[in-house]
């Protein structure tokens, strides 16, 4: 599964840093990013999916591979 | 604690352009009966679905929307605006009539315009410099139990600890001395509760004079804080306008204290009226940011977030026409039965985190996370410090806010 973050989109809420805080962390500006030493992310990770419904512009999303 | 009125929609004075309501809609907002849960008259709402009509003060018919899953998608919508200067926007209360000559940065204005004055901002209010803020959140609580347990019971929680923990906080986050805590804490009390539509500008005037005057101030003398960064960092788009430094500062000073100031007061009443509740708090069961989210939903002290539309929507079937205004009960949001099971029960160990108590969408809560990490630090030391703490009159004797401002109590008072 991949993950996408549009910081375009993203309006530095944090929701994804604070639902999903091994995958999602906020740069020097406040908008999310992916750290580098994430886990992973399988279907069985149990927030990514999680953070991406939490994000309240839809900047998160998900991908098949 | 005014009882619902049942006074039917009032149609000589509906607004002009919408449809004849086929029944009488209630009136919106209401006062609540019991601080936290939601006034008994939104009852019919929630049975006509997840958007219903209601009506304002002055007779005008707006929508309620009171459905989780279409409050995400509508909040979520460009099309409904949030520009308070518009002369259709609509209000819930006669005060805010003057309101609209004035723009309010960030959650009075749309995209772009809202966007570029949003980016500035975000920096100070990430995850990683909330967290920064740790150490000096957990100092000013224990300086003001501290006081308490000093001068001993009985004590009045808003004025001693509920309002001055965020206020303190806001403070020195934007640069503000808080020796002139007293000054603002009344201008804030005053634009948002009135109770005359002069109390609401006179207080909005005093505070942008006063703002005004700090920021010129600080252009002199740079200190420390956001309103400091703001003026002497280089932003990429030209530096901040006088006009915006003011209007920035005054939201986030408002917004800052007065919300957080609320949900301590009132979440402190609602532990302290569910007890077995608050013993899982006290043992450890659960943790203190599974409390605070829960009683982030629970309580929706932001109740009625407003906007208007600026186009036609379909929504299932219905039609907000272009002009109309829509209000979001968040009361009823966050107890939606189809997203939160049981949702009149106050349970930790439910995930919470869906709940729309910050708003969703481009406009969703900026200061959200330092919210969460204030009411953490307060509401575990409180009951840590204080653990025989508990009101110190019969619950049905604590005042709160009328429904049309954000939900809270007046005072209360409590013993330990």
């Amino acid at each position: 599964m991949g993950i996408r973050v549009d910081r375009e989109r993203c309006v530095g809420a944090g929701m994804c840093a604070l639902t999903a805080p091994d995958v999602f962390t906020q740069d020097d500006d406040g908008f999310s990013e992916m750290l580098p030493d994430r886990p992973a992310v399988t279907d069985s990770h149990p927030l990514v999916r999680e953070a991406a419904r939490a994000c309240p512009v839809g900047a998160v999303s998900l991908t098949d591979n | 604690m005014t009882e619902p009125t049942t006074e039917p929609a009032r149609q000589d004075r509906a607004f002009t352009g919408t449809a004849t309501e086929p029944t009488p809609a209630p009136p919106f907002p209401q006062d609540r009966e019991c601080p936290y849960h939601p006034p008994t008259g939104y009852a019919s709402l929630r049975a006509q679905g997840p958007l219903s009509r209601v009506t304002l003060f002055d007779g005008r018919p707006v929508w309620a929307v009171t459905g989780h899953a279409l409050a995400r998608r509508l909040l979520a919508d460009p099309r409904l605006s949030t520009d308070r200067t518009h002369p259709g926007f609509p209000i819930p209360a006669e005060r805010f009539t003057q309101t609209r000559q004035r723009r309010v940065a960030l959650l009075g204005v749309d995209d772009p315009e809202h966007n570029a004055q949003r980016r500035k901002l975000i920096p100070s209010f990430s995850v990683k410099r909330i967290a920064a803020l740790r150490p000096q959140i957990q100092e000013t609580v224990d300086g003001l139990l501290d006081a308490m347990e000093r001068q001993g019971p009985p004590s009045e929680l808003v004025a001693d600890f509920a309002l001055p923990v965020p206020s303190t906080v806001i403070c020195a986050l934007l640069g503000v001395p808080y020796a002139d805590h007293a000054f603002f804490e009344g201008c804030s009390r005053r634009l948002l509760c009135g109770p005359t539509a002069s109390d609401v500008d006179g207080a909005r005037i005093e505070l942008e004079e006063y703002l005004g005057a700090l920021i010129d101030r600080k252009r002199a003398e740079p200190g420390e804080g956001l309103l400091d960064e703001l003026i002497h960092r280089d932003h990429p788009d030209g530096p901040v306008g006088r006009e915006d430094l003011v209007s920035f500062a005054l939201i986030l000073l408002v917004a800052g204290h007065e919300t957080t100031a609320n949900m301590i007061s009132l979440g402190t009443f609602t532990l302290l009226r569910h007890p077995g509740q608050l013993a899982a708090l006290r043992s450890g069961e659960t943790t203190t940011a599974a409390v605070v989210e829960e009683l982030l939903r629970f309580l929706s002290i932001a109740e009625g977030l407003q906007r208007l539309a600026a186009e036609d929507i379909e929504v299932d079937g219905t039609t907000i026409r272009k002009g109309e205004g829509v209000f979001f009960s968040t009361s009823l949001i966050n107890r939606d039965a189809d997203v939160f099971d049981h949702p009149e029960t106050l349970d930790w160990d439910r995930s919470a985190r869906h709940h729309l108590a910050f708003g969703f969408g481009v406009h969703q809560c900026l200061g959200q996370n330092l919210a969460r990490t204030e009411l953490d630090i307060a509401l575990r030391t409180l009951f840590e410090r204080l653990p025989d703490l508990r009101l110190a009159v019969p619950a049905d004797e604590i005042r709160h806010k009328p429904g049309d401002t954000i939900q809270g109590l007046l005072e209360l008072p409590v013993a330990w």
